[in-house]
């Protein structure tokens, strides 16, 4: 063990440049979230991830962000546990009928200023699910979404320059 | 043991179906099977409904030894068959879910209660008649159980942390662990009835993301069946290209499961480590295929896309790369005590039950069961290849962290021989068929055990399909692995497991 840690010192680290936020997430968030919300973006934000019925393509991506190469931490993004200590909640999947009430009650417990970012193309219209009797529809369809991420699913750089944009303060008026 | 056929009641045998023979029975013929299964004679590999022709129930068997398979048929006029659940446990949550999707009762069965229907659809058997929903649904009635002291945990929809939904309803006495009952469906997107007309190619992005993290798997086994139904041959290079990203994919399955089994033990180091290895197979996949988890790559006829240029190299010195840091990995997971006193000795499934529910992958190899779907019954190009299927069995954390660890040492060595082998040639072959309804069975195993698909054709069209996870008979190994353990080892037993919602959940 002394070794792997040793050379985790020694080494340069692994973890990339970061990418530019992504011009149309942040048209996008400029479009739904008013001006004073916005002002409390761009400070370390806590991020609830919640499965709406996504087929955990999105969710092992979403895992990637945390592994050396993004790092998403260094950005003060950091996944937590409960809710409650949420700023953001992440949303995968389509929402299928079954977690709608449990999707709801996360979005209700989250408190205010909260953002929903919606990841993947099931999440903005329900994908390849859509039409389905087990299926409400995209994310949009439950809960108000502001901002969404493409992909099927977005690959972690994608999904870096969306958050990325989130962190980015609108110049003082 | 005697061979498959002489097990399988006397039945009209349906010539469309292939590769392996499908019967039709009567009721008794059905309950025999059911006799069969129960007397540890054949392996349940599904068992699900079919409203399309007539009323019917279908279940797969399988002679673990012989790679042998056969699907057995019940028409079902009157939506009631006699149920196997009542002989063979594992084909309970099956046959609910078929009480739930289809509206067809297994007769006599252990438990009727619903499965995958949580009560929030419009309509009651979603695959069968389709009938409006009820407007309020009874409580599901958890099962009950007495004892001093006992509590009560309920967990999820909603867990903490990037994984799916799914509830879980602990009984503890004091710590330790009474009694765990799953209750899953969160994610039931109805993918079946999606199928139901859909072209191939709608159908196999629908199988492709049943399960995103096998996506490469269920690809396979859709193309199989679908391959097998119109009796039309991938060519040589799609076939091999098939393995080279099945197995990248158990690679990078694998590397993010020993990472995370760790995690959950407080690990960071080997979490942290095996990320980076993880992340290096993607990026190898993303540059080789053109999408990082290879999503949509397989198709029925062949593949989609072709090895980029340089994509060999690329793949071997990224593998090569792994193969010198992996074994210091392994080498840390054996000698970091404190790791062991976690894993060794938690969360053990029998030998017994592992053969019982015919436990895929590597809880199934864990716990002393033999069984690869890449050697039995075994399919292109596997069959030209070297590789050991490595059996443990202590049935613990530590044993299914192992199975996974020579696994990988395994998938390094396929990819070698199939880039060495390689052919050249097309990577598709034009789909014909003559238009006649087919039906065709594909097993192909994913990092997690054997995923099945079956098809009934209609043309070019999908008349059903079925998918079967490999998680439908991991999941109540779970139940079973976590009694008498600690509630906070349950994580690190889930995650050993590491079962799919969403393949489950379909």
């Amino acid at each position: 063990m002394r070794r792997t840690l040793l050379e985790g010192l020694t080494h340069r680290p692994l973890t990339e440049t970061p990418p530019a936020a992504d011009e149309a997430a942040l048209k996008e968030l400029a479009a739904s979230v008013d001006r004073a919300a916005r002002q409390k973006l761009g400070r370390s934000l806590a991020i609830r991830e919640v499965d709406a019925g996504s087929c955990n393509g999105c969710e092992l991506e979403i895992h990637a962000l945390n592994n050396a190469f993004y790092d998403l931490e260094r950005f003060g993004l950091r996944f937590v546990a409960s809710p409650r200590h949420a700023d953001v909640l992440i949303v995968t999947g389509p929402v299928t009928r079954n977690m709608r009430e449990a999707l709801e009650r996360t979005y209700n417990a989250t408190p205010d200023p909260k953002w929903v970012v919606a990841v993947g193309g099931c999440a903005l219209d329900g994908g390849v699910f859509a039409g389905s009797y087990a299926v409400v529809g995209g994310v949009g369809a439950v809960v108000p979404v502001d901002l969404h991420i493409a992909g099927c699913p977005p690959t972690p750089l994608q999904l870096l320059q969306g958050l990325l944009a989130l962190l980015q303060r609108p110049p003082a008026a | 043991m005697p061979a498959l056929i002489d097990i399988i009641p006397q039945g009209e045998r349906i010539e469309r179906h292939r590769p392996w023979p499908r019967f039709v029975v009567t009721p008794p013929g059905w309950r025999d099977a059911a006799a069969a299964l129960a007397a540890g004679r054949a392996t349940l590999l599904a068992l699900w409904g079919d409203a399309g022709l007539a009323p019917m129930v279908h279940m797969a068997i399988a002679d673990d030894a012989t790679g042998e398979i056969a699907v057995i048929s019940l028409p079902c006029p009157t939506k009631t068959f006699p149920s196997v659940g009542a002989l063979h446990p594992p084909a309970i949550r099956l046959e609910r879910a078929i009480g739930s999707l289809f509206g067809y009762e297994p007769v006599s069965a252990p438990d009727a209660r619903p499965w995958l229907d949580l009560g929030f659809w419009d309509v009651k058997h979603p695959l069968g008649d389709r009938t409006p929903a009820p407007a309020t649904h009874p409580a599901y009635a958890f099962l009950q159980t007495e004892g001093e002291a006992l509590h009560q945990i309920p967990v999820g929809p909603v867990h903490a942390g990037i994984i799916e939904p799914g509830h879980f309803r602990f009984t503890a006495s004091g710590e330790t662990v009474v009694r765990l009952e799953q209750r899953l469906g969160y994610v039931h997107k109805g993918i079946e009835s999606l199928m139901t007309g859909a072209t191939l190619e709608e159908a196999a992005r629908l199988a492709g993301r049943t399960s995103g993290d096998s996506t490469v798997a269920y690809a396979i086994a859709f193309a199989q069946a679908v391959e097998a139904a119109l009796n039309v041959q991938a060519p040589p290079r799609a076939l091999y290209l098939r393995a080279l990203m099945a197995e990248l994919e158990r690679l990078a399955n694998h590397f993010g499961d020993i990472g995370a089994i760790c995690n959950d033990a407080s690990f960071a180091l080997m979490h942290a480590h095996c990320g980076i290895l993880r992340e290096e197979v993607l990026r190898a996949a993303a540059a080789c295929f053109g999408h990082r988890l290879m999503m949509d790559r397989v198709l029925p006829s062949g593949v989609a896309v072709d090895l980029a240029a340089g994509g060999a190299d690329m793949i071997r010195k990224t593998l090569r790369g792994i193969a010198a840091r992996f074994p210091r990995l392994v080498e840390l997971y054996d000698n970091t005590a404190s790791l062991q006193d976690r894993t060794a000795a938690t969360g053990i499934v029998g030998a017994e039950l592992a053969r019982q529910f015919g436990a895929p992958g590597y809880v199934g190899r864990a716990s002393g069961r033999a069984f690869d779907a890449r050697k039995t019954p075994g399919y292109a190009p596997y069959d030209r290849l070297e590789f050991e299927i490595p059996v443990l069995t202590a049935g613990d954390v530590n044993a299914r962290v192992w199975v996974r660890i020579r696994e990988v040492e395994q998938s390094l060595n396929l990819i070698e021989q199939i880039l060495a082998r390689l052919p050249d040639g097309p990577i598709a072959t034009p789909l014909g068929g003559n238009g006649a309804p087919a039906e065709g069975l594909g097993l192909a195993e994913s990092f997690r055990g054997d995923v099945l698909a079956w098809v009934r054709l209609d043309g070019l069209r999908v008349a059903r399909c079925h998918l079967r996870d490999p998680s439908w008979f991991q999941w109540p190994l779970l139940e079973a692995a976590i009694e008498g353990n600690i509630v906070a080892d349950f994580p690190l037993c889930n995650k050993s497991f590491n079962c799919s919602y969403s393949g489950h959940d379909l």
